[in-house]
C-alpha cells in the first residue's frame, strides 16, 4: 500500500498556494496533468462553441427572425465549427490518449514528456489566437472581426478582395498553430505505443484502445499535412500576391476543394476512431466478456483508415466532377461502411449473451450504437450521387454529420468521462446527474437534429441566417432550438457532475468497474510514476489473469496461436 | 496490491526487445513531411502550364547541375562522417561534417543565386503568374528544409569543438543524417519536376 499513501501526500500536501499550483501546471511535463489540461481546456472550447451553437438555434427559431446579424451569423457557424473539431474534438482525443495510452501499456511517461508540454501549449496558443481575432482582426477602414468564411473556408471567399481585414489570417494562423501541436502529440503517442511497451504487451495483446489511438494518429501524421499546405498557400495568396486560388490568374478554387477534404475527410475518422476506442475498452466491461473479434477489430479499423484516405471528393460531388470521379468517390464511401459495420456487430456479439450492467458509461455506449448506425445510414444514402446532388448543402447534410460527432463520437467520449473519471479523481460521478445528463442530452439531440433531417428534406440550406415562413420549415426548426436549450441544460449537468463529484463523489478505489486493463491496475488518481514495478502480461485481459488465477485467459489466446 | 501479482516471472525471463524511439519519432516526422511536400508537388504539377502570363519555365529555368552535385554529395559525406564518429576518429568526423556544411551551404547560396537572377534579370517573382507561385513555393518549402538542416549541422559542430559531443550522441547524429537524407530524397523529386518534366 506504499504507493497509495505516497500519492495521497503530494496531492494534499497542505500550504501549497495557488500561485504554485498554477506554476506546477505551467511547467508539468507529467502525461498525466497534460492529459487533464487537455481534456479541461477542450470542455471550456465545448462550452463556447456549444453557446454559439445555442445562439445560432435562437436565431433560427422562428422565421425572419432578428436575434443575430446576417454577418455575426455567419461568424457563429464558422467559428462554431472550427471551434469543435480543432479545439474541441482533437485536443479531447489528444488528451484521452495522453493520459490512457501510457498507463494502458504499463509505462511511466510518454517517449518524449517536453515535446509533450510543447503540443498542448501549442494547442492553447492557438485556441487563444482563434478566439483573440474578435479583438485583433479588424483591419483598415474596421473591416473583418472573426472568421466567417465557414470551416472548409472555400476559395474565393477567402481571397483578400472577399476577405478584408485579417479574419482569414486568424484563422490560417492559429489553425497551422493547433496543427504542430495536434502533430507532434501525434508523433509522441505513436512512439510511446510502439517502443514503450511493457514486458509481454505485443501488439497482438495492446488494449483496443491504444489500437486505436495508434491509427488515428498516423491518420494525424497523413492528412493534417493537406490542410497545412492548403493553408501555407492560401497565406501566400493573401500575403505575397500569389495565385494558387485566384481563378482571375488561372488558379482554381476547386484546388482548394480537394486539399482541403484530403484532409476533410479523414479527419472526421481521425474525430470517430477514438470514439470507438472507448466503445471497445467500455463494452467488454460492461457486458463482463472480453471483445468479441479482437483481430477483426484491429483490421477493421486499418481498413476505415485505409479506405478513407479515398473518399474525400464526395464531399464535392455537386462541384461538377467527371461521372468516373463520381463513381470512383461514391463506391469508394460505400466501402467504408463495411469495416465500420463490422464493428457495430463486433460490439453487438460482445454484448450478446453478456451480463450487461447498466451503469452510466455503459447507457452512453448504447446511445452510440442506435445513433451511430442511423448516422451511418444517412452516409450511406448521401454517398449515392443523384440523392447527394438533390441534399447538397441542405440540413439533411448537417443532420449527418452532427448525428456522426454527437449522436457517435461525443457519446462515447462522455461514456469515456464516466468510465475514467474515477481512474483520473479517485471519486466516481455521480449516476443520478449523469442519468439527468443522459436523458436531457438524448431528448435534446433527437428533438434538434432528428427534425434537421426532414427540414433538409423539405430544401431548407445550410448557413442560412433565416427563411420567410410558409415553406413548411417552422415548426421543425422551432422544435430543433427547444431541443438545444435541453442538451445545454445536459450538458450543465454534465459539469456540476464533474466540479461536484471532485469533492463529494463516491470514492471509487483503484478499480471501481472490475475491468482488466493496465490503467485499473494502479491506485485512484495514479502515482506520478504510474507503476511502482513495472508490470509483465500474457494476455489481452492482464487484470483477468490476476483475478482468475485458475481460468487466465492466456491459457486460450496462447493455444490459439 | 494487483501490481506485485502483474510480475509472471516465467515471462519475465524471456527476452523483451522493442525499437528505438528516436528512430520511430523521425521517420513519423519524415513520413508528415513526405505528406507535406505531396501536395505542394501536386500544386505545381497540376498548374503546369496553366499560366495566362508569361514568362514559361522554359525561358528563365536552367538546370542547377552544380547545386544538385553538391547536395548529393552532402548525402555521402554525412555517412561517411557519421561512420568516422563511429568509429572515434573524432579529426576526421570534424573535417567531414564541415565538408557537409560547406556543401549545404554552397546549395543554399546557388539557390539564392537563382533566384536573384530570376526576380532581377527574368522579371519572374512570386506574384507574377502562376508559374511563379507554384515554383518560389515548392523550392521554397525545400530551401527551407536545408536551412533547418543547415542549423542542425551547425549545432553538430559547434559541439563537436567545444567537445561536448560523446559518444552517447551517436544515435542522435544518426538521426540528422536521416532528416538530411530525406532533404536530399526531396530534392531529387524537386528536381524532377521542376527542372526536367516543368521546363
Amino acid at each position: 500500500m506504499a504507493i497509495q499513501e505516497i500519492a495521497l501526500t503530494t496531492s494534499r500536501a497542505p500550504g501549497i498556494s495557488l500561485v504554485d499550483r498554477l506554476h506546477g501546471l505551467v511547467v508539468t511535463v507529467d502525461h498525466k496533468k497534460l492529459g487533464l489540461m487537455y481534456i479541461g481546456t477542450a470542455l471550456v472550447f465545448l462550452v463556447v462553441a456549444g453557446l454559439m451553437a445555442v445562439a445560432i438555434r435562437l436565431q433560427l427559431a422562428v422565421p425572419n427572425n432578428t436575434l443575430l446579424e446576417p454577418e455575426v451569423f455567419n461568424r457563429f457557424f464558422t467559428m462554431h465549427g472550427t471551434a469543435m473539431v480543432f479545439l474541441v474534438g482533437m485536443p479531447i482525443i489528444a488528451g484521452l490518449g495522453n493520459y490512457l495510452v501510457p498507463l494502458m501499456i504499463g509505462t511511466r511517461d510518454m517517449a518524449f514528456p517536453r515535446l509533450n508540454a510543447f503540443g498542448y501549449w501549442m494547442f492553447v496558443f492557438g485556441a487563444l489566437l482563434l478566439y483573440f481575432s474578435y479583438l485583433g482582426a479588424p483591419g483598415l477602414n474596421g473591416h473583418g472581426s472573426a472568421p466567417d468564411v465557414g470551416w472548409f473556408a472555400y476559395a474565393p471567399l477567402t481571397g483578400r478582395a472577399f476577405s478584408r481585414g485579417h479574419s482569414t489570417d486568424y484563422w490560417i494562423l492559429s489553425l497551422l498553430l493547433t496543427s504542430v501541436g495536434s502533430t507532434v502529440s501525434a508523433i509522441n503517442v505513436i512512439v510511446t505505443a510502439l517502443t514503450m511497451r511493457c514486458r509481454g504487451l505485443t501488439l497482438m495483446r495492446m488494449p483496443l484502445f491504444v489500437w486505436m489511438m495508434l491509427v488515428t494518429n498516423f491518420m494525424i501524421l497523413l492528412a493534417l499535412p493537406s490542410l497545412s499546405a492548403a493553408q501555407l498557400m492560401l497565406l501566400v495568396d493573401r500575403y505575397l500576391g500569389g495565385h494558387f486560388f485566384d481563378t482571375q490568374s488561372g488558379g482554381s478554387a476547386v484546388l482548394w476543394q480537394h486539399f482541403f477534404w484530403i484532409f476533410g475527410h479523414p479527419e472526421v475518422y481521425i474525430l470517430i476512431i477514438p470514439g470507438f476506442a472507448c466503445m471497445s475498452e467500455i463494452v467488454p466491461v460492461f457486458s463482463r466478456k472480453p471483445i468479441f473479434g479482437y483481430p477483426i477489430m484491429v483490421g477493421a479499423t486499418t481498413m476505415i483508415a485505409i479506405i478513407s484516405f479515398g473518399v474525400w471528393a464526395h464531399h464535392m460531388f455537386a462541384v461538377g466532377m467527371t461521372s468516373v470521379g463520381n463513381t470512383f468517390f461514391a463506391i469508394s464511401t460505400m466501402l467504408v461502411g463495411v469495416p465500420t459495420g463490422i464493428k457495430i456487430f463486433n460490439w453487438l456479439g460482445t454484448m450478446y449473451g453478456g451480463k450487461i450492467r447498466l451503469e452510466v458509461p455503459m447507457i452512453f455506449c448504447l446511445g452510440f450504437l442506435f445513433q451511430f448506425l442511423i448516422a451511418g445510414l444517412t452516409g450511406v444514402m448521401l454517398a449515392v450521387v443523384p440523392f447527394n446532388w438533390q441534399l447538397t448543402d441542405s440540413y439533411f447534410v448537417v443532420a449527418h454529420f452532427h448525428y456522426v460527432l454527437i449522436g457517435g463520437l461525443l457519446y462515447a467520449l462522455f461514456a469515456g468521462f464516466y468510465y475514467w473519471y474515477p481512474k483520473a479523481f479517485g471519486r466516481l460521478l455521480n449516476r443520478k446527474l449523469g442519468l439527468c445528463h443522459f436523458w436531457l442530452f438524448t431528448i435534446g439531440f433527437h428533438l434538434t437534429f432528428d427534425t434537421m433531417h426532414f427540414s433538409g428534406l423539405l430544401g431548407m440550406p445550410r448557413r442560412i441566417f433565416t427563411y420567410d415562413p410558409g415553406r413548411g420549415w417552422e415548426t421543425l426548426n422551432l422544435i430543433g432550438s427547444v431541443g438545444a436549450i435541453f442538451q445545454a441544460v445536459g450538458v450543465l449537468f454534465l459539469a456540476i457532475n464533474i466540479l461536484r463529484s471532485l469533492r463529494h463523489g463516491q470514492r471509487a478505489g483503484n478499480d471501481p468497474w472490475d475491468a482488466w486493463t493496465l490503467e485499473w491496475a494502479t491506485t485512484s488518481p495514479p502515482p506520478v510514476y504510474n507503476f511502482e514495478t513495472a508490470p509483465v502480461v500474457r494476455s489481452r485481459r492482464p487484470l483477468w489473469d490476476v483475478k482468475h488465477p485458475e481460468d487466465p485467459d492466456w491459457k486460450y489466446e496462447e493455444s490459439e496461436n | 496490491m494487483i501490481n506485485e501479482a502483474l510480475l509472471h516471472p516465467n515471462v519475465a525471463t524471456t527476452e523483451w526487445k522493442l525499437p528505438s524511439s528516436r528512430k520511430v519519432a523521425i521517420v513519423c516526422l519524415i513520413l508528415t513531411e513526405t505528406c507535406l511536400f505531396s501536395i505542394f508537388v501536386v500544386a505545381y504539377l497540376f498548374y503546369l502550364g496553366k499560366s495566362l502570363t508569361g514568362p514559361t519555365p522554359r525561358e528563365v529555368l536552367e538546370l542547377p547541375v552544380l547545386s544538385t552535385i553538391c547536395l548529393l554529395s552532402s548525402s555521402i559525406t554525412i555517412v561517411l562522417a557519421e561512420r568516422a564518429f563511429k568509429n572515434e576518429r573524432d579529426r576526421l568526423f570534424k573535417f567531414l561534417w564541415l565538408l557537409t556544411i560547406v556543401l549545404a551551404a554552397i546549395f543554399l547560396s546557388m539557390t539564392a543565386r537563382e533566384w536573384h537572377t530570376l526576380i532581377y534579370e527574368r522579371g519572374l517573382t512570386i506574384s507574377t503568374n502562376l508559374f511563379g507561385t507554384t515554383f518560389y513555393s515548392l523550392v521554397g518549402l525545400h530551401a527551407s528544409h536545408v536551412i533547418v538542416g543547415l542549423c542542425l549541422l551547425l549545432l553538430v559542430f559547434i559541439f563537436s569543438l567545444t567537445g561536448s559531443l560523446t559518444q552517447m550522441h551517436r544515435e542522435r547524429i544518426q538521426m540528422i543524417s536521416w532528416y538530411w537524407h530525406f532533404v536530399d530524397a526531396v530534392w531529387v523529386v524537386v528536381f524532377t519536376v521542376v527542372y526536367v518534366i516543368g521546363r
